[in-house]
């Protein structure tokens, strides 16, 4: 019997691109979607990276596949619309070697910004797409999606969400088929998309897509199981599963897995002589629109039954209980107790984050706006820091502050600076060309670099500065400060964000300049393995524990407004919790009365 | 008929390698199994859940629905109530006697609230355990989570798998007699 394996999604999806023969793999790590490089990383046959963003990442994959190897580009739902440029054109030049980019959506918002259907992407782009409900189909689908993206010459694109990914299920391993690289040859007229070329791709798209709509009618992943009953259920992905634990057999089913372009025919002969149909799908409704095209409005209950009324919820995960409620119109059946004793937990800066002195100085000021970003120190917008005022997607707080700027200078007296604050790795993924623009085109806002060494949020993956590739080798030390020099910015200071004077000194500086300036804070993330660079730069960096001194202390709970999760306050006295304790000395330098050592 | 197990707790106290752990011996056992884990933000001291349904027949769905977990094990107490809503009429609570408070009452802003394990033993059949007490016992506060694991092998009666083995294949060789003892010591708990 072949070997089977308990893995998540991620993982099966990786391993179907090394059985696949994939040679070439790139990522930028993004939540639910991170563990599929990573996992791809540790298969020494495959050339994996991490790139600087997803569009990088994409575009190096299409060229690795015009190089002749089969490749790979994987990114969170939000991800792809960075790639989205080079996305849309590959679609009509497609590859030399097969492509095929994995997007992985967050229907629940579970770490995300945003709660987009990346299915549209598929439609929008024309290229086919792939939706696996576990880890067997995430492997099998892969394999899949290379096979057909060579057929159809065409970017493929699978379609996960955070149950795919991050649940387990049992998959057969198989091994590697190891495949020739294609020799290039010389084809302008397909490769270079000016628009007498373009154009005559854009005819074979269609002509593609018409076969494929075909193809998609009698394809292995669109299956009828017909149980003789008169109520059907369409769905794909995760929410087929949440189908069948709820309907069992009392229904006929048809499961979705290659979902564009959606197989019109084998849904009609599904929906045909059916007296109700559930369509059961996360986020929009791609599916049900199909189903209504066909003219069966008047049995289908999907996002809205036939009466225009709200069926399944807008948004939110389609979990069964929350099909079933829907369905059967009752409220599952729990226990009552008194859920007023649980107090929420919010997530906070760890103890020690190099961030934490950094807001701590930032919320006590009130002659700034912050423009934030994303990543961990997005939390500096909560209590007890108050230290951010909005942040949209990666490299939006330096753009964003500049806009900003540019619009309070307009009034006469404008007294307030705008600071743009994001991280390290975010500032190589696209705060670059921000900051650019501030330069260019004679912004005034101060910019801030929180240089941890590292791309913390997602679990600590290398990036252009650390020194290190995603298989750990070696490599150029990318120079924050130098990129910072070489656009332009003339006034550039590097601090320790863990000394508060100095932070505080330091924005005060910022703040009363009339040109532009970058802050970079640099300290190395406190859950990171540091590396033989960080150990010579910080040799006593989180070797030791602060101490409160109970007969200093007033109990005045100055200290907590840190925002340490490893202090509190017992019988009127600061304790701090020695064993989350690191020793970065940011409440003692808050401290009043010099009762923390 | 598929078997409902939620783990419960808050980042870094060790469930997920306890549903690794148990998701291993389930498989070996040939069980169809599915698990599901919400960990986003849970290295910055977020609650964290782990779902596990098994089964001899096939299993779908990797999530529980409300009203349905046959046993919920909870590394901290307060977790054990936030997600009682999972729990079936009839179901078990194991619940770790252990706190750890979240920011709001760290700074300050509210205070743990008390009276949790009455709560819980007011409305399910629970057992309290004391793991950081056992697992000193035992000789490592750090195996807290393997006597809570043996809480669940207990009670849904798993014995028979051989855990000892998926242990030595899963664990450090230093550590394995003491997660083998570990796992024992909560499965004579869960009675």
């Amino acid at each position: 019997m072949a070997k089977q394996q308990l893995m998540t999604g991620n993982e099966a999806i990786a391993r179907g691109v090394y059985e696949a023969g994939v040679r070439f793999a790139a990522a930028y790590p993004g939540t639910p979607s991170t563990e599929i490089l990573e996992t791809i990383s540790t298969y020494k046959e495959i050339s994996a990276q991490w790139s600087p963003n997803e569009k990088v990442a994409l575009e190096v994959a299409y060229g690795a596949s015009l190089g002749g190897a089969r490749s790979f580009a994987s990114m969170k739902h939000v991800g792809l619309n960075v790639a989205a440029d080079p996305f849309f054109t590959i679609a009509y030049t497609g590859g030399n070697a097969g492509l095929v980019v994995v997007t992985a959506d967050e229907p629940g918002q579970h770490s995300s910004q945003n709660e987009q259907d990346n299915r549209n992407y598929a439609r929008h782009a024309k290229v086919p797409m792939l939706e696996p409900s576990d880890s067997a189909e995430c492997k099998a689908m892969t394999e899949f999606a290379f096979e057909l993206s060579e057929k159809y010459e065409t970017p493929v694109l699978i379609r996960v969400t955070t149950r795919v990914c991050h649940s387990k299920s049992l998959v057969e391993l198989g091994e590697r088929k190891e495949r020739a690289i294609v020799p290039y040859v010389k084809n302008a007229s397909k490769y270079v998309c000016v628009p007498a070329n373009a154009r005559v791709r854009r005819a074979e798209v269609e002509k593609r897509l018409d076969a494929l709509k075909i193809y998609s009618s009698g394809c292995e992943w669109n299956k009828i199981e017909n149980n003789g009953k008169k109520t059907g259920v369409i769905a794909s992905g995760m929410a087929i599963n949440y189908a069948k634990e709820v309907f069992g057999k009392d229904v006929n089913y048809l499961k979705l897995g290659f979902t564009f372009p959606l197989p019109m025919k084998l849904m009609d002969e599904f929906l045909k002589g059916l007296d109700k149909v559930y369509v059961i799908e996360e986020n929009d409704e791609y599916i049900e629109d199909a189903v209504k095209m066909l003219g069966y409005k008047n049995i289908c209950y999907g996002k809205f039954a036939p009466d225009g009324k709200r069926f399944f919820p807008a948004f939110g995960e389609l979990t069964s209980d929350v099909v079933r409620k829907c369905v059967t119109g009752k409220e599952p059946r729990t226990l009552s107790y008194d859920a007023s004793k649980v107090v929420g937990r919010p997530p906070a800066l760890c103890a020690g984050c190099p961030h934490r002195g950094f807001f701590y100085e930032l919320g006590k000021r009130k002659d700034i706006i912050v423009s934030g970003d994303i990543g961990c120190y997005t939390l500096g917008f909560a209590a007890p820091y108050n230290a951010m005022d909005c942040n949209c997607c990666m490299g939006a707080s330096v753009s964003g502050a500049n806009g900003i700027q540019k619009v309070l200078d307009m009034v006469e007296g404008n007294k307030k600076r705008v600071v743009g604050v994001l991280g390290d790795s975010t500032f190589f993924h696209s705060g670059m060309t921000s900051l650019l623009d501030i330069v260019y085109n004679k912004g005034n806002c101060i910019t801030v670099i929180l240089d941890n060494r590292i791309t913390g949020m997602t679990g600590h993956q290398q990036n252009p500065g650390t020194g290190f590739t995603a298989q750990g080798e070696p490599t150029q030390i990318v120079d924050i400060e130098g990129i910072v020099k070489a656009i332009g910015i003339k006034h550039i200071r590097v601090i320790d964000p863990n000394d508060l004077k100095l932070v505080r000194e330091t924005f005060d500086w910022a703040v009363a300049l009339k040109e532009p300036s970058v802050i970079i804070t640099r300290y190395p993330c406190v859950l990171k393995k540091m590396s033989i660079y960080d150990k010579n730069e910080w040799p006593d960096a989180y070797k030791a524990k602060c101490k409160v001194d109970p007969a200093k202390c007033i109990g005045c709970k100055a200290c907590l407004k840190s925002g340490c999760p490893a202090i509190s306050v017992k019988d009127k006295k600061a304790v701090i919790d020695e064993t989350m304790c690191v020793g970065c000395t940011v409440c003692k330098q808050i401290c009043p009365k010099a009762a923390i050592n | 008929m598929t078997k409902n197990i939620l783990l419960v707790g808050v980042g870094g106290q060790g469930t997920i390698l306890a549903s690794k752990i148990l998701t291993l011996g389930l498989q070996k056992a040939d069980y169809d199994v599915k698990m599901s884990e919400i960990h986003g933000m849970s290295q910055r001291g977020g609650s964290v859940t782990s779902h596990i349904r098994y089964s001899e027949e096939k299993v779908y769905s990797p999530v529980i629905e409300a009203g349905c977990a046959d046993v919920i094990v909870a590394f901290e107490k307060m977790e054990a109530l936030r997600y009682l809503n999972y729990l079936k009429e009839g179901g078990k609570v194991f619940v770790n006697d252990f706190e750890i408070p979240g920011m709001p009452i760290t700074s300050g802003q509210t205070e743990y609230p008390a009276g949790i394990i009455e709560e819980l033993k007011r409305v399910a059949d629970t057992t309290v355990i004391e793991a950081e007490k056992e697992a000193e016992k035992i000789g490592n506060p750090k195996v807290m989570n393997m006597i809570l694991l043996g809480t669940i092998i207990g009670s849904m009666k798993l014995e028979h798998i051989d855990w000892d083995g998926i242990l030595a294949e899963n664990v450090k060789p230093q550590f394995v007699e003491l997660n083998k003892k570990a796992i024992r010591r909560g499965i004579e708990l869960s009675r």
